[in-house]
């Protein structure tokens, strides 16, 4: 399963080293990584693949939220399939 | 892959500007527990329906956890149980067994204690009407519709004027609730049968077995798009396009989703821009963002049906099975745009009536004055009801007589129903054609001017 982790806050030394751990010590391999500054607001695209991860999806959301909690961030993972159904116009072999 | 934008745009859709599903409805036909027997009717529904639903909860809590949109309701629908109880005129037996399944499964709302009588009633479609009453007044979750006119029979104008003492009734005996009853009672013309939304959801006999019909929302996310157009109504008009394309492809992944985990055949997506009472949900702020001063300006109508076609227009293109009510809803209680302009008096009954006749469904959640006479609520019911069969679209009437209540005070009914400034009436009397009954045959469909 394919997911996207999006990151969003004041930027902070740290923020893609601790991400990428919480990651890492869930089994989750990202594919991915674009930053940007907006606004003044960190803001960090990870696309991930869930696959060998053994958690289920609601302890991995729990994991991220906690870390963002714990770091002042907006930390979010969604499956990939929202982001593909409302920006790309061919969706029509896709589902979750 | 997708542009930061992208992603941020969807992030902020559902976390700033409320995109949500409103509703995944899973349609049961119920016709395959129809017996001569009251009881054994009613055990086989109940039988039916927890096969089929005990897990929707679950299913839509996950899929809204996996993608991140919120699915605000889970509801049930069901073929008319005027239909279902009509062998055995069992359905007291079904509406108590209807109640216990809406506990059980912790779904929202059901639907479907309905009945069609566009041509003529029965006599035990009559009995059946005669006890909507008390099924609305005891339960909390059941929903009741009934469709009073197509633009092919007519309009049955003895069903209207049944449903205006109805709707009294239903008034009466909710009185200490603010005539609560009446919220979750709809009167149709050209009743659809694959709507998701309530109160008039209810499966047709024309569909499959168990269908998933889903219902997405999201004003506020057209507010916000159109915020940023500066051009001409050409432009606005493509910017609710695109915006309800991306909205209802929201709506299509949960549909095929929800299909496949709960093993039901996808139905259909309905875009509908339904309102909530939170700010920042209002269809009539959309309406004062393209250029009103208020909702009920002159220009209201003309808006309106911009952007009810765009939202279709942007629809259809997005989802390979639309359906439902799709279009924008202008539920006063529940916009609070709406009830802002009610209650300055720049919104009345009557330019209400004239905008539902280039929107989804019609006068919607409007309280009016408790000691309004029967005949008066069964006249703005028919009034309604010819709009939709003369433009062959599907109209509704859903009032509330305020027990006790008059103009200016207000009715309280919480949750996403919302509150409602109690607005004016005009009273003069239609009682002697509303006495008549009949039919008003249906109308001519050729040389329409």
């Amino acid at each position: 399963m394919k997911a996207i982790v999006s990151v969003i806050g004041k930027d902070k030394r740290g923020i893609i080293a601790k991400v990428s751990a919480c990651l890492y010590e869930m089994d989750i391999n990202i594919e991915n990584i674009s930053q940007t500054i907006m606004q003044d607001y960190f803001t960090m695209i990870m696309a991930v693949d869930l696959a060998q991860s053994q958690l289920k999806f609601d302890a991995i959301k729990d994991k991220l939220n906690s870390l963002g909690n714990d770091m002042g961030l907006e930390i979010h993972i969604q499956l990939q399939s929202i982001f593909d159904s409302m920006h790309q116009l061919d969706t029509t072999s896709k589902g979750l | 892959m997708y542009s930061s934008n992208e992603i941020i745009e969807t992030i902020n859709m559902i976390s700033q500007q409320h995109l949500d599903v409103r509703t995944i409805t899973l349609g049961i036909s119920l016709l395959d527990c129809i017996t001569d027997s009251k009881k054994r009717t009613a055990d086989k529904i109940y039988d039916k329906i927890m096969s089929k639903a005990k897990n929707l909860v679950k299913i839509g809590n996950d899929i809204s956890s996996e993608i991140g949109v919120p699915i605000v309701n889970k509801r049930i629908s069901v073929t008319p149980v005027s239909l279902v109880a009509a062998a055995s005129k069992g359905h007291l037996e079904i509406i108590r067994t209807l109640d216990k399944i809406a506990d059980e499964t912790g779904i929202d709302f059901l639907g479907g204690y309905s009945a069609l009588v566009h041509k003529a009633m029965t006599p035990y479609e009559k009995e059946f009407i005669l006890s909507i009453p008390e099924a609305l007044s005891t339960t909390g979750k059941i929903c009741s519709s009934v469709n009073v006119a197509t633009s092919k029979a007519g309009i049955n104008m003895d069903a209207v004027a049944l449903m205006g003492k109805i709707v009294k009734d239903c008034a009466y005996r909710t009185k200490d609730n603010d005539s609560l009853a009446c919220a979750k009672l709809v009167v149709f013309a050209n009743a659809v049968e694959d709507n998701p939304f309530m109160a008039g959801a209810f499966l047709g006999t024309g569909e499959d077995d168990t269908v998933v019909n889903v219902g997405v929302s999201g004003p506020g996310v057209v507010k916000t798009a159109l915020e940023k157009v500066d051009g001409d109504l050409t432009e606005v008009a493509e910017c609710i396009k695109q915006t309800a394309f991306k909205i209802t492809r929201v709506g299509q992944l949960v549909a095929k989703e929800a299909s496949k985990r709960l093993n039901a055949s996808f139905g259909i997506v309905d875009l509908s821009l339904a309102p909530t009472p939170v700010v920042g949900d209002s269809v009539a702020h959309i309406l004062e963002e393209i250029g009103l001063e208020s909702v009920g300006a002159c220009g209201t109508t003309a808006c309106l049906a911009m952007l009810n076609d765009a939202v279709k227009k942007g629809g259809i293109m997005a989802c390979s099975s639309v359906g439902g009510l799709s279009g924008a809803f202008i539920p006063v209680s529940e916009d609070a745009g709406m009830i802002r302009a009610a209650e300055t008096g720049a919104l009345n009954i009557e330019k209400l009536e004239a905008m539902t006749a280039v929107c989804s469904v019609g006068l919607d959640m409007i309280a009016i004055p408790g000691d309004t006479p029967a005949e008066v609520i069964s006249g703005i019911i028919a009034d309604e009801i010819a709009i939709g069969v003369v433009n062959t679209k599907t109209t509704a009437v859903r009032v509330i007589p305020v027990y006790g209540k008059k103009a200016g005070e207000y009715a309280e009914f919480g949750g996403l129903l919302g509150r409602a400034p109690i607005m004016n009436v005009n009273t003069n009397s239609p009682l002697k054609f509303i006495s008549r009954g009949g039919r008003i045959p249906a109308p001519l469909h050729s040389n329409k001017n």
